[in-house]
């Protein structure tokens, strides 16, 4: 129970760790051209090797994992932030106008399929990171709006918050001093896993080029320009696509192994 | 020889001694009872004959039925005996039940898995078995299912579901606390009959004395997983060797002494209340029903009064402790506080709402656990103008939590560190507080074990000598409401049906609503009576 975390934790870090690095310091600086070094296999100079252009996968990697992060932090920021505060209003307001609208409205996001509008958004308004936060961000609102509700319903219907509400307090208070701390657990597992689907949805829209864009290198491009050389050097798609991998990977077991150890029950057993 | 003979049972899970040395006997057609508090491991005991203990569990000891070592079984060979030759009613009719199932089929059911019989057959077999159980066939058909039945229909099912191979041993565990007391009784007499029918062991886990000196022929008592005294009812009700068995029963019968006030400026006035719930619509465009929750109830409180409010579930107790505590707004009648409406415009009246406070039944729900009990109790001063800050804050604090019996360098621990009967206290200490003129007491003892019980309710008493404390007491449990009330109302139906002073009520009711519920309710037997006799 407790390994989920720890290796969770574990290759999370990493990734960020990589980000955080490939701002000072990077084995070769990735946009510089060296085409009589191209296509090397893995080797003590390359760790990862070198593309088509001979600039260094590893390098590439780096920077690479700073427009993932980026893209799916804020997609997910986007989530919390409008989804949330409408999860809880639609709680506090169960069965009335406002729980209807709001999560009919939810019904609606969630009935077109997410990468096909994150397509379309990305072709009208142009290709580009921005664009693609945008485009992942609307779809994260309706699953944090969805979960806040589901968790703060039951809560509504606690002897505390009618301790509160006989105390005189309103729902908005209601909602930021009882509920909220209360699904805290809840919201946190959540983002956690809408940011591995954040990354992944944004590698696809760069493997189809509606990503950020050249020379930024991003994991979902990284593949696409691998695939024609696929025969030839096979590490240009094993390198990006482990890294898409193992991040996912990362951030789906640091969620599970949080709910678990966020459990109240557990930790009360802990305490 | 006995049917079960259980044998110095000693149980471990993990680390923990749950049971020590339990051993105890049932005969065929007789009736056991298990009783004690909360963490006594009576439950445990019942699982251990079941064969349904958690996998770190560690059993050592004698577990015979029939002459069959139990403990010695695969859990195959258990599976073949459940249902078989021991069967079980839970406590909880609601969640027993395959809510997708109808009630036929479940009981089928358990004929269809231990005999290879056509289904038919069973079918047949079922419609016997809950003919036996008081469901006859005409006016319950087979293909009902559980939510068309009442509470205490669906326990009737859960029994034909045990008895229907008529297993020489039902292990009852709880079966009647989710119950009202009517229905009780009626499960209470249906059991008994059953057993002396089939001349079937009855072993009973309860922690109401009342129902176990009524229903057992034999008690065992038990404490922190050790049987402390066991016998014939008759004569261990008599002798009572143990302390913990005097303890509890001086327990269950606890009385208090209220001071004497006088009472007649009137507090709160109910006058003609009805309260409607908006039933959801059964087509799209049809105009919703509606249910009418309370009707036309009209009721004073008068200032320094302890009014008691009695009740089964559904009879609309607590929809009017909403509407009274302004929680939500009435469809007709008013409801004032000193003369102010509880609810006006739209919104609750909160300068009305500050001379009132509530407590709750559940004291594992009402708190938030992420609060301390400081934050917790201080929650009212959100309806006062001017609250106290810092050290008058603090010095508000510790005297509140002195006056309910707790200490004031609890302030800062969370809720998960008290017991249940510490959380009912702080929960009376957010109530005191802002000193309120009147507090709501929503069933605010029921989920206690009776010693606990017993202190809070003397808690209660020692408030009302200091602070002439006005409150309603609601609770469907009529031993408790006789000792803290003066005055005391009957619902059914969401109709006040008789209302009076509380010992007149008692002891000579008028409505037959009301002399049914005193009717059925188990009562402790006149323990000086057993003395003597």
């Amino acid at each position: 129970m407790k390994r989920s975390l720890i290796i969770g934790s574990l290759l999370s870090s990493l990734v960020v760790l990589a980000a955080l690095i490939s701002f000072v310091w990077t084995p070769f600086d990735h946009t510089s051209l060296n085409i009589p070094d191209r296509l090397q296999t893995p080797s003590a100079e390359h760790l990862f090797g070198t593309d088509h252009f001979g600039r260094d996968m590893l390098s590439m990697i780096m920077v690479g994992s700073r427009t993932s992060i980026a893209v799916a932090f804020v997609a997910v920021g986007i989530g919390v932030g409008l989804g949330v505060p409408l999860g809880l209003w639609a709680a506090a307001r169960q069965g009335g106008w406002a729980d209807e609208i709001i999560m009919r409205g939810n019904d609606l996001i969630f009935a077109f399929p997410s990468l096909v509008i994150a397509i379309l958004i990305t072709t009208i308004f142009g290709a580009g990171a921005i664009n693609a936060i945008i485009a992942i961000g609307i779809f994260n609102i309706p699953v944090f709006a969805r979960v806040t509700r589901g968790g703060a319903l039951s809560l509504w219907a606690r002897e505390f918050v009618l301790s509160a509400r006989v105390a005189g307090k309103g729902a908005a208070r209601i909602s930021v001093e009882h509920i909220l701390p209360n699904i805290a657990n809840l919201l946190i597992v959540q983002a956690t896993i809408q940011f591995s689907l954040g990354i992944l949805a944004e590698a696809a829209l760069s493997y189809i080029g509606l990503g950020a864009q050249p020379p930024t290198p991003s994991w979902g491009r990284m593949l696409a320009d691998a695939q024609t050389m696929v025969s030839l050097a096979p590490h240009l798609a094993l390198v990006p696509g482990v890294a898409i991998i193992l991040t996912v990977l990362g951030l789906n077991l640091l969620g599970d192994g949080l709910r678990d150890w966020l459990d109240p029950k557990l930790r009360v057993a802990r305490t | 020889m006995s049917l079960l003979n259980v044998q110095h049972v000693h149980l471990q899970i993990g680390e923990h001694d749950i049971l020590s040395d339990v051993s105890l006997t049932t005969d065929p057609g007789e009736i056991v009872a298990i009783t004690g508090e909360s963490g006594s491991g009576k439950s445990m005991t019942a699982l251990a004959i079941m064969g349904l203990l958690p996998d770190a569990a560690h059993v050592s000891g004698s577990i015979d039925l029939n002459g069959e070592n139990l403990l010695s079984k695969t859990e195959a060979q258990m599976c073949a005996l459940r249902g078989q030759s021991i069967g079980m009613v839970f406590q909880e009719p609601m969640t027993a039940l395959n809510p997708v199932k109808t009630i036929g089929d479940q009981v089928a059911e358990t004929i269809l898995v231990h005999e290879g019989v056509p289904k038919a057959e069973a079918m047949a077999r079922a419609a016997q078995t809950l003919q036996r159980v008081g469901l006859p066939r005409e006016r319950f058909p087979l293909s009902r299912f559980p939510h068309e039945l009442s509470g205490g229909q669906r326990q009737r099912v859960v029994i034909a579901m045990a008895i229907a191979l008529r297993p020489s041993l039902l292990i009852a565990d709880e079966p009647t606390t989710a119950l009202d007391v009517t229905t009780q009784a009626q499960i209470l007499d249906l059991l008994k009959r059953l057993t002396a029918e089939d001349g079937m062991g009855l072993l009973m886990i309860t922690h109401d004395l009342a129902v176990v000196a009524d229903m057992a022929e034999r008690i065992i008592v038990m404490q922190h997983g050790k049987i402390v005294e066991q016998g014939q009812t008759h004569t261990l009700l008599r002798e009572m060797k143990h302390p913990y068995t005097r303890a509890l029963f001086a327990a269950s019968a606890h009385e208090v002494d209220l001071p004497q006030t006088q009472a007649d400026t009137p507090l709160l006035q109910v006058n003609k209340v009805s309260r409607d719930y908006r039933l959801p619509r059964t087509r799209l465009f049809a105009r919703p029903g509606s249910f009418r929750a309370v009707e036309h109830v009209s009721f004073d409180i008068n200032r320094g009064e302890r009014l008691g409010l009695v009740g089964e579930s559904g009879c609309g107790k607590s929809t009017l402790t909403r509407a009274i505590l302004g929680l939500e707004d009435v469809q007709e009648g008013t409801i004032t506080l000193d003369g102010a409406p509880v609810f006006g415009a739209g919104r609750p009246n909160l300068d009305v709402r500050r001379k009132m406070q509530v407590v709750f039944q559940d004291p594992f729900g009402s708190f938030n656990p992420r609060h301390r009990v400081e934050r917790a109790i201080c929650e009212p001063f959100h309806l006062l103008a001017d609250p106290p800050t810092g050290q008058a804050r603090a010095d508000v604090v510790a005297e509140t939590l002195r006056a309910v019996g707790l200490s004031p360098d609890d302030a800062q621990k969370y809720p998960h560190q008290f017991s249940g009967g510490q959380r009912q206290r702080i929960a009376i200490a957010r109530a005191l507080i802002i000193r309120p003129e009147l507090i709501v007491f929503d069933e605010a003892v029921s989920a206690l074990d009776v010693s606990v019980r017993a202190q809070i309710l003397d808690l209660l008493a020692d408030l009302c000598r200091q602070n002439d404390l006005t409150y309603l007491f609601i609770s469907h449990d009529l031993s408790v409401v006789r000792t803290v009330t003066d005055r005391v109302l009957v619902m059914q139906s969401g109709k006040i049906v008789e209302e009076g002073p509380t010992a007149s009520v008692f002891d000579s009711p008028k409505h037959p609503y009301t002399q049914s519920l005193i009717a059925a309710a188990p009562r402790l037997p006149n323990l000086e009576g057993l003395t003597h006799a």
